[in-house]
């Protein structure tokens, strides 16, 4: 039964995105309507970003020292393993799951508002192609935002790593500086930024899906976007499985 | 022209059209007015496409619309407009926006030139100094007005129109019968109006269709509407008093 479900929801999204990535009618309003949802998903969504990078790199940082450094450690081995998890992990894969839940529920909303109000057959009417007018957009916006997103996470991640050090005195940042650059490799920043474009896709793609097939009312356009978070989460977490395996090899 | 051929439309076993024949023609606005719930509403959006009836044929000026694929049907939509029950104005954008939407994406005007159209046709239903406000600043009825004002927009030339004067005073709504009238008979579009407005019947009435449970009842015009013999029309239309006395002074 659930098998089923899923495979139809697959096929029918498949379908949507077929509609989705066709040529814009019109490249003028498509730039129109990128650039505010460059805003809108992108540009909006840094103060949270920035928030919870800088709070996350403090806390990753004062774990390291509490749990794992040992005096038969090398003393930079917290800022190591900080800068490890932030670039590995937390800057692209718990940053987008965070963001499906704060980009995804509001693109779920919008569009599923403009569905049961009908915005969506008015477009139709029109002969406009609204899935092609109302995602594309979307997709194309989160996806050349993620990468900023991501070095600024990245950044703010060390940013609260220092703060930290500096204000509670539990490491120097001489210290966290060694470790920070200790054997480091360029290729994690470009996995990071891989797999965030991936996760933007999928976060701007399910969460439309969800919106555009809502039927009913406002009660309706509620759990679609409960669902859309879910499902989004769920999907990052399996990609990142497989994008980690393909990357890290 | 727009021809309707012996369409049905079901939901869940439900039969809400049962075998409509009739024939729209151009220049003329054909009226639909039937009682609440009798299907005004889904004869429309079979016509448009919204919704696939299970029988039947639809022909756009002998173009067959169930036989033609996405491109053709969202080429033959841009020379549809449509007014939505609900209006369903884009409440991103502010009115100008809306009503410039559907020339920003299918004509080949500059700016400048969109937007004086835009402003023509705001000023054709009387809303040119609401320009930048937001859709849900405006009343209802205004929101009509500017559904209207979009659906205009391009110059359609089929024009559909569901309940274009619910929640209108009787003063707005003459205003926008006569508009919907005008630019039927001056541009020569095929007009189709669902409303059960009596006003609007007996004012722009040239080609009134009836509908009851799904099938068309009765076919005619303000002219002969008051002194027809069909019961389920006279029982729809002699439930208000003004209609009952104005059908008594015409026989005296
Ligand atoms: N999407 C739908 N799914 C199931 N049934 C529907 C749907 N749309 C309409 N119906 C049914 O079709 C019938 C006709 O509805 P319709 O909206 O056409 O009425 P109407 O004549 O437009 O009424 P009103 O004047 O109130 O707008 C109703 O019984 C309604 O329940
Ligand atoms: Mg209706």
């Amino acid at each position: 039964m659930f098998l089923a479900g899923s495979i139809k929801s697959f096929g029918s999204y498949l379908i949507l995105m077929r509609r989705v990535l066709s040529r814009p009618q019109r490249w003028s309003v498509f730039f129109r309507q990128t650039l505010h949802e460059i805003y809108q998903l992108g540009i909006n969504s840094i103060p949270i970003v920035l928030l919870i990078s800088f709070f996350i790199g403090a806390v990753i940082c004062i774990q390291m020292k509490l749990n794992v450094e040992s005096p038969w450690m090398p003393k930079f081995v917290v800022g190591y393993a900080t800068r490890e998890i932030l670039l590995l992990e937390f800057s692209s894969s718990i940053m987008c799951l965070i963001l499906s839940g704060k980009v995804g529920s509001n693109i779920t909303s919008e569009i599923g508002t403009m569905r049961v109000t009908q915005q969506i057959d008015a477009l139709e009417i029109m002969g406009v192609n609204s899935a092609n007018f109302l995602i594309l957009p979307k997709i194309t916006a989160l996806m050349s935002m993620i990468p900023i997103l991501v070095i600024f996470s990245i950044a703010t991640g060390i940013a609260g790593a220092f703060a930290i050090g500096e204000f509670t005195g539990i490491i120097t940042a001489e210290d966290l500086t060694t470790g920070l650059q200790h054997e480091f490799k360029q290729w994690y920043i470009w996995c990071s930024i891989i797999k965030s474009f991936a996760f933007a896709f999928i976060i701007t793609s399910v969460a439309s899906y969800y919106g555009y097939r809502v039927t009913g009312g406002s009660v309706e356009v509620g759990q679609a976007s409960t669902n859309a978070v879910v499902s989004c989460s769920v999907l990052i977490l399996f990609s990142d499985i497989i994008l980690t395996q393909l990357l890290m090899q | 022209m727009i021809e309707v051929l012996s369409v049905s439309k079901q939901f869940n076993g439900q039969e809400v059209l049962k075998e409509i024949t009739a024939t729209f023609r151009n220049g003329e606005v054909s009226l639909i007015i039937g009682q609440s719930g009798a299907g005004k509403t889904v004869l429309l959006k079979c016509i448009v496409g919204l919704f696939t009836p299970e029988k039947g044929k639809i022909l756009y000026d002998g173009r067959d619309i169930s036989s033609m694929d996405k491109k053709e049907i969202r080429h033959l939509r841009q020379e549809i407009g449509m007014l939505f029950q609900n209006s369903a104005l884009f409440d991103s954008m502010s009115v100008l926006e809306n009503v410039m939407f559907p020339l920003d994406m299918f004509s080949s005007m500059t700016y400048n030139e969109r937007r004086k159209r835009a402003m023509f046709c705001l000023d054709r239903v009387g809303l040119s100094e609401a320009q930048y406000k937001n859709p849900d600043e405006l009343s209802g009825g205004m929101q009509k007005r500017v559904a209207i004002a979009r659906a205009i927009a391009l110059e359609p030339k089929y024009l559909f129109c569901d309940e274009p004067n619910s929640g209108l005073d009787p003063q707005t709504s003459l205003k926008i019968d006569e508009l919907i009238h005008g630019i039927t008979t001056e541009f020569g579009i095929t007009t189709i109006v669902n409303t059960h407005d009596m006003n609007s019947v007996m004012g722009i009435g040239d080609h009134v269709l009836y509908l009851a449970n799904g099938n068309l009842a009765w076919e005619g015009n303000k002219d002969n509407i008051l002194n027809s013999d069909n019961e389920l029309l006279n029982n729809f239309l002699f439930s208000s008093d003004l209609v009952k006395k104005v059908k008594e002074m015409s026989l005296k």
